[in-house]
């Protein structure tokens, strides 16, 4: 049994046929070949699978693909316009607020909605929001450090 | 064509950000998950439940049937496939054999049974419930004090002891030293068992070329040269016929230091398909199958003179090794009985370690390796005998260290510290805290009733691994220094980073020796296809062993510039500076790139030189490296509820000269909160069954960005001699320091109430029970 699905993924529509319990996080990696969003817990207790759906960051590996059908998907690949890098993006490479880089993509896209819902997040404000995405190289801090980067440039 | 930038300034020293990070924060790297193959198949592993249990039948019938089911193999199947190979060696140790598949007997929840091929990683996940299993479940312990007990289920029917072996070390005249002492101090301190947990888990995709009988095999792994090494052994394959690629690594803190039966099992299953096949760890089995850390239950005697003079220690040391051994499995704990005077001058040392089976996965390197187990019970022993002396922590530690004029230092265990200061950075620390005012507003809080404490350690750690001789596999690294045709400037370095930024601290290094810029340095890792026979990154030692076989192998191209800006500037009297070289007598000069060209080209050659710039470098290190350091953190307990709040955090670490302080302050950092996770959360529980009890991040409390305070890190720099760089490595430090200032932080607060000890993890459940027991464990 397939389901046919249409939705938009970094500002390009398409259509998949898909197993209803495909998902979303696999169907972006492995359909649309988008290898940005990790997969690295399945229970989506690490975030490293975060991609951002109607505007809200979602964990992909608790969404189905069929879930996704006509809605708007964004992802870590979908942030740089152009060369030039979400001032996220450039946050992040400025602070050292990523070593192994596994949770990156997840990381970024949270940090983005924090800052979407928060502009001028504070120190707490910003652990907090970081909560839901799990790092084992930085100790957080230079993620802490790029949020506020970012934010004060917004 | 392109040529290289002549600059006065310095690259080694400044806050770069890294080279690596453009492919890491868009979301193109390449990590293993990401190969996509023609005809690629995927595997999922069948495990036992049990922890110990006879396979009585398997009945694969209804799995092979599933339709996409390319195979399924049980462990008959490979049964020519070499053992999991133990790469330590220690007298008279006992060796399990550790089949990839086991045959008829498991001995630890997770213990691979078989494996299921299909065309998607769905249906194979389908089909491996379809694998039946007759199970014969059999004793288990998992405690490894319990397993020593007479009567204990054997893991290993063959050793009812548990017993993996013995190993007794001393130095000095022990008895002695106790004989003669004021005090003694006896405590038994655990390092519970931990769960490595790289972001990203393990995977493996493997392609066999039928036609060049050759295996490429991409594994997230530590150390792709040994790897293939030992996996062209284990299936029997010529060594120059399996390329092992290391593609981007989610991390590893030593879980990725080893060779794992799923390893040698993917590349069985590629060469029996003839397709190319991908395994990806779940969670799950990353926290029930991939070796986990420490496992320690020690206990220490520390004898002393009444004004605080260490005179001996004694440690008898428990380790707990799981059901067999992976890679270096055994040699952990000898690694803490090395380290177990920490930085006092102490001559005096016994130690007893006894290695125990029980069912569970096998302990291995876990960041600091043997080093913070040793450092916690060190520190934990001196704050022990301070309490018991009436002295300020501080004080007995200035009165212990080494002094700064005894370097190189032998120490009781056999090994030589190259340098130190170690009150350096003990004291920067207490000035960062205000130590002396710190104490006034601890006494002011204890007569309000509030639980401050402040927690010192100072701790020492055995680095940039090692001196051959010393080491398992060989402890040298390699480089290949190229400098291409148009100047521009290739480093092929045997370390395989993982997230260490190598890439940028080889090129900001690189790019001075050779006077270019930085964006001229490609450096490339982690290939064995491409890159010279290496050993690896671990133990804190890309840079300090690493980048010290760089540093030679451009010291041997600088001569070979030489001779050819000699030859064009048709000047016997050259020196290169700035990446031109130079005519001393007439100042004309001739740019890097040029000279490169002109022997590529090779028109004409300097007497007996060959065409090119390439030279690669094997260095040997003559000894370790030994960087230290003091943390200081300060608590608060809530009495309510058993709550630890992290009031402050200051690490000052020595790692040598710092090649890039943005990247050390990130090693740091995530060291540090590496030893917070053990201090305070972490913990690998098995039931007496062989359950993980925590094996998933539900249950398994990996720190959170909010569970953290601000980090306050400060620096001495005190060089290696060892090698030319003057580094000492970073990358273990955090984990080190942290723990043991962390717990003594925890005691002080709560020694009003007379409480001396506490083991890790300090839950709030274990300090609010502390508590209302007024102080009694």
């Amino acid at each position: 049994m397939t389901q046919t699905i249409t939705l938009t993924i970094n500002g390009k529509k398409r259509s998949d046929t898909v197993e209803p319990r495909m998902l979303l996080i696999h169907y972006l990696r492995e359909v649309a070949g988008l290898t940005g969003p990790h997969i690295a817990c399945e229970t989506s207790l690490c975030g490293a699978c975060t991609v951002h759906v109607d505007g809200k960051a979602i964990k992909s590996c608790s969404m189905f693909a069929v879930q996704a059908d006509g809605r708007n998907v964004l992802t870590i690949e979908g942030l740089a316009a152009d060369g030039k890098l979400d001032p996220m993006q450039e946050a992040f490479w400025n602070e050292h607020a990523l070593q192994c880089g596994f949770c990156t993509p997840g990381m970024i896209m949270t940090a983005k909605q924090i800052v979407e819902r928060n502009p001028k997040p504070t120190e707490e404000e910003i652990r907090h929001g970081l909560e839901g995405n799990l790092c084992r190289c930085t100790g957080y801090q230079h993620i802490v450090n790029a949020v506020k980067a970012a934010a004060a440039k917004a | 064509m392109a040529t290289t930038i002549t600059k006065s300034d310095t690259l080694v020293g400044k806050r770069i950000r890294r080279r690596e990070d453009p492919r890491l924060i868009t979301g193109t790297a390449t990590y293993v998950d990401d190969i996509q193959m023609p005809g690629m198949h995927h595997a999922v592993i069948v495990r036992s439940p049990h922890g110990a249990a006879r396979i009585k039948r398997i009945n694969i019938k209804k799995a092979q049937e599933l339709p996409g089911v390319a195979a399924v193999f049980i462990g008959k199947d490979t049964e020519k496939v070499g053992p999991v190979p133990c790469g330590a060696s220690l007298p008279g140790l006992r060796v399990p054999h550790h089949h990839i598949l086991a045959i008829d007997r498991v001995y630890f929840v997770g213990h691979p049974v078989a494996v299921v091929v299909a065309t998607d990683r769905y249906i194979a996940r389908d089909a491996a419930d379809l694998v039946e299993v007759d199970w014969e479940p059999l004793p288990t312990v998992t405690d490894p004090e319990k397993a020593l007990a007479p009567g204990a289920a054997a893991v290993h029917p063959e050793w009812p002891d548990n017993t993996a072996f013995t190993y007794h070390q001393e130095g000095g005249d022990v008895d002695k030293a106790f004989a003669q002492a004021d005090v003694v101090v006896k405590q038994r301190i655990t390092s519970q068992r931990l769960i490595p947990s790289a972001m990203e888990t393990r995977g493996v995709v493997a392609e066999w070329h039928t036609g060049d009988r050759a295996l490429t095999l991409h594994s997230s792994t530590q150390i792709p040269h040994l790897l293939r090494t030992i996996l062209a052994q284990m299936l029997g394959l010529e060594e120059n016929r399996l390329r092992v690629v290391t593609p981007e690594v989610g991390g590893g803190f030593g879980s990725k230091l080893n060779v794992y039966a799923e390893e040698a099992l993917m590349g069985f299953v590629a060469m029996k398909i003839g397709k190319p096949i991908k395994w990806i760890e779940s969670r799950r089995e990353n926290f029930t199958c991939t070796i986990q850390g420490r496992g320690h239950v020690d206990y220490y005697e520390v004898a002393a003179k009444r004004d605080g003079t260490i005179l001996g220690i004694k440690l008898k040391l428990i380790q707990d090794l799981g059901a067999y051994h992976q890679l270096l499995t055994p040699a952990i704990p000898t690694l803490s009985v090395l380290m177990m005077p920490g930085i006092y001058n102490c001559q005096n040392i016994r130690a007893d370690i006894v290695g125990v089976f029980t069912n569970a996965v096998p302990t291995d390197a876990y960041r600091g390796a043997g080093r913070p187990e040793a450092t916690h019970g060190i520190e934990r022993m001196v704050d022990i005998l301070a309490a018991e002396l009436k002295m300020d922590p501080a004080d007995i530690r200035f009165k212990n260290f080494v002094s700064n004029d005894a370097f190189p230092y032998a120490t009781a265990t056999g090994l030589t510290y190259d340098s130190g200061n170690y009150a350096a950075p003990l004291v920067k620390a207490m000035d960062m805290v205000s130590y002396k005012k710190l104490r006034q507003e601890q006494a002011q809080a204890r007569t309000d009733g509030r639980f401050l404490g402040i927690g010192i350690s100072t701790y020492g750690e055995i680095c940039a691994l090692g001196p051959s001789p010393a080491t398992p596999a060989g402890g040298w690294e390699s480089a290949t220094v190229k400098i291409e045709p148009s100047g521009k400037v290739t480093v092929m370095t045997g370390a395989s980073p993982h997230g260490q930024g190598e890439e940028t601290t080889f090129a900001q290094i690189a790019a001075d020796e050779l006077g270019v810029g930085i964006d001229d340095v490609l450096v490339v890792h982690g290939d064995t296809a491409i890159v010279q026979y290496g050993i690896g990154t671990f133990g804190s030692r890309a840079t300090a062993v690493g980048g010290a076989a760089m540093y030679y192998a451009i010291q041997e191209l600088k001569e070979k510039i030489k001779k050819y800006g000699a030859m064009l500037l048709e000047s016997d009297n050259v020196s290169f500076a700035n990446g031109a070289c130079v005519d001393n007598k007439t100042g004309k000069s001739v740019p890097l790139a040029q000279i490169a060209a002109a022997s590529y080209r090779a028109m004409k050659l300097p007497p007996n030189t060959e065409p090119g710039l390439v030279a690669t470098y094997f260095w040997e290190p003559p000894n370790f490296t030994f960087p230290f350091g003091a943390h200081i953190v300060v608590t608060e307990v809530d009495r309510e509820t058993g709550a630890i709040a992290l009031k402050r955090y200051v690490a000052v670490d020595d790692c040598g000269k710092i090649i890039n302080p943005l990247i050390v302050d990130g090693q740091v950092h995530g060291g540090v909160v590496q030893g917070l996770g053990q201090a305070l959360w972490e913990q690998a529980v098995y039931d007496d069954t062989g359950q993980l009890i925590t094996g998933e991040f539900m249950d398994y409390a990996l720190p959170k960005a909010s569970n953290i305070p601000w980090l306050e890190t400060g620096h001495t720099e005190t060089p290696s001699p060892v090698n030319p760089l003057g580094v000492k490595g970073v990358g273990e430090a955090g984990t080190i320091g942290c723990s043991p200032a962390v717990v003594n932080s925890v005691v002080d607060a709560l020694s009003p109430l007379g409480v001396r000890h506490i083991d890790m993890p300090m839950t709030p459940e274990k300090i609010w029970n502390l508590v209302q027991a007024g102080g009694k464990a």
